[in-house]
């Protein structure tokens, strides 16, 4: 089995005294496309800036690569990882390729401009997300869901081989929801590593090959999520009556 | 981006015009011929008018500095509590120098003590927005915008009380003083200098504040190490608002308008930016003063009120223009 790409050891991670996991062993490795589920507060979105290595942990420790994520530079981890925000402001005005251009940062140094190779690839990460059009739009004149599609443009331009997502499917439409997650397991069948926060769990249940449940005051459950999920297991972590249908060979969870 | 880039030398000419238009308007006027000579030759016949040349001159160059430093300032304020609003001024840095400054005009100083004493009381009021901004632990931009709003009405008050305590004679300095005035000064190399160092400073950053505008978070997922580059931009915003305000007093409106205006063309890249703002906020102090000291000469304006009657027009018509191109 190859090395994870990022995996914690004895993770603790805290929010405002909130217990989010503890002593959790997390093994993320190239392939593999995790989704994260929970209820809201449930620590989410903090395990995902944790895992990025954007707060300390509480304790334990996280790897990238093999290396340990304190002793490594803002920068070499941007070079490797990646994170989705779950909204970023835009306060100035900005073109689409402008934006998109900004995933680059870590890869360029110092002195370095943007490469008309660069200027390709964000062109290239556009069309992508069916934005080809918009390269000379200004970003506050965007809706919600194409604001969405440009986030992830930009993941795509910063290359990561680790991929972490907060909530991507927020505000967008039921076709580009499918067509973002499509992507996002090619991505993983091409050697990516990917854990994404999700809210809809037929959506994991389709796209994603493992699961991790936050039950709240630091309870978790892991794994393949074909072992995981369940019709009981969603109805305790929800606290909500789900059940489970069969649709042409397929399982489907909704509330009961 | 490569038409934002026209920009950049159209500026540049901008830049050398209004300094050449100081030099040739006042009360006496002088020919291209006297420019050049007096410019290019050696000074051994000190001529009338190549005495005037120099203190036009000087004048200029300080308005040229003060404008582009109180630009870059603003760029740089603006990015760091990444607020369109934030000018200067935004922070009090210019409240803490001008109630130094004002309390040395009381007591009767002049020159350098005035310099001096405005100086101390622009890095005494950065301490005290940095210090009470970090409290415990890490400061957050919104904790610092606050800190530095409440601060900068402080200042405000005391301001206000030395003017009322103050006697009528000292009234009329005071004023032009805290409404922007470059006919104190002296020299423009320090303040020159600054402009350049600023600059070279804050254009290697350039990429970063790209960034850094989408948020710490944004900058943090893409390798920038937001607090180091805060707390570069919090200094180097601070020295650049405190010399300038040395110099030439509280002048409003660029600082703010200028970061916004070089945006709306188009430089939205702050490798562009930066530059452009200076050269651009510049040209239009220089112009400003020029127009303060001829309009109802022998009178002199304080560079305040044009640097506004200039800039408002000009901004609104560029804000109009980009809401209907959308």
């Amino acid at each position: 089995m190859t090395p994870p790409v990022l995996e914690s050891h004895k993770l603790g991670v805290c929010i405002g005294g909130q217990q989010i996991c503890r002593d959790a062993n997390f093994e993320f490795r190239a392939g593999e496309c995790w989704g994260i589920l929970g209820i809201n507060g449930a620590g989410k979105t903090t395990l995902l800036h944790t895992l990025a290595g954007l707060r300390p942990p509480a304790n334990g420790h996280i790897s990238l690569n093999g290396n340990p994520l304190q002793h490594m530079s803002r920068r070499s981890i941007a070079r490797q990882l990646g994170l989705m925000l779950q909204d970023t402001p835009d306060p100035f005005p900005a073109t689409v390729l402008d934006t998109v251009l900004i995933g680059r940062h870590p890869h360029l140094s110092r002195w370095q401009w943007e490469s008309a190779q660069n200027i390709e690839l964000a062109k290239a990460a556009l069309g992508q997300v069916d934005l080809h059009d918009f390269e000379q739009r200004q970003v506050n004149t965007l809706s919600g869901g194409e604001r969405r599609r440009l986030a992830l443009a930009t993941l795509l331009v910063q290359t990561p081989a680790m991929l972490l997502l907060d909530e991507p499917t927020n505000h967008l439409d039921l076709h580009h929801q499918h067509k973002l997650l499509r992507l996002l397991r090619d991505q993983a069948d091409n050697g990516a590593s990917i854990v994404m926060v999700l809210h809809d769990i037929n959506h994991v249940v389709r796209y994603c090959d493992h699961v991790l449940l936050l039950f709240g005051k630091g309870d978790i459950s892991q794994g393949p999520q074909s072992e995981i999920l369940s019709a009981e297991v969603l109805s305790r972590l929800y606290d909500h009556p789900v059940i489970e249908v069969a649709l042409e060979q397929q399982r489907f969870f909704t509330s009961a | 981006m490569n038409q934002a880039r026209l920009y950049l030398p159209l500026l540049f000419v901008l830049a050398i015009s209004s300094l050449i238009l100081a030099l040739l308007s006042g009360s006496v006027s002088l020919r291209w011929s006297e420019l050049w000579s007096a410019l290019g030759g050696p000074h051994t016949a000190q001529t009338t008018q190549s005495l005037i040349l120099e203190l036009r001159l000087t004048r200029a160059l300080s308005a040229f500095a003060t404008g582009g430093l109180l630009s870059l300032a603003g760029a740089l304020m603006q990015v760091l509590v990444r607020n369109p609003l934030a000018d200067p001024y935004v922070l009090g840095i210019s409240g803490g120098a001008a109630v130094a400054a004002l309390l040395s005009m009381l007591m009767g100083l002049g020159g350098v003590w005035l310099t001096g004493s405005a100086f101390s009381g622009a890095l005494f009021a950065m301490a005290l927005v940095f210090g009470l901004a970090r409290g415990r632990g890490s400061w957050t931009p919104t904790r610092l915008l606050l800190t530095g709003v409440v601060l900068a009405a402080g200042w405000g008050a005391l301001i206000s009380f030395i003017l009322a305590i103050s006697p009528d004679s000292n009234m009329r300095g005071m004023l032009f003083w805290l409404m922007g005035d470059l006919s104190f000064a002296r020299s423009s190399i320090p303040t020159l200098f600054m402009l350049l160092l600023g600059l070279l400073l804050s254009w290697p950053l350039g990429r970063d504040l790209n960034v850094l505008i989408r948020g710490e978070l944004q900058a943090g997922a893409l390798g920038i190490d937001s607090s180091r580059i805060q707390t570069i931009l919090f200094v180097l915003a601070s020295l650049l608002t405190a010399t300038a305000v040395v110099q030439a007093g509280s002048i409003g409106f660029v600082g703010l308008v200028i970061p916004h205006i070089m945006r709306l063309i188009g430089l939205t890249d702050h490798r562009l930016l930066l530059p452009a703002a200076a050269l651009a906020g510049g040209s239009l102090l220089v112009l400003a003063d020029t127009l303060a000291r001829t309009i109802l000469a022998p009178q002199q304006l304080p560079v305040g009120i044009i640097t506004a009657l200039l800039g408002v027009p000009l901004f609104l018509y560029l804000l109009r223009r980009e809401v209907s191109s959308r």
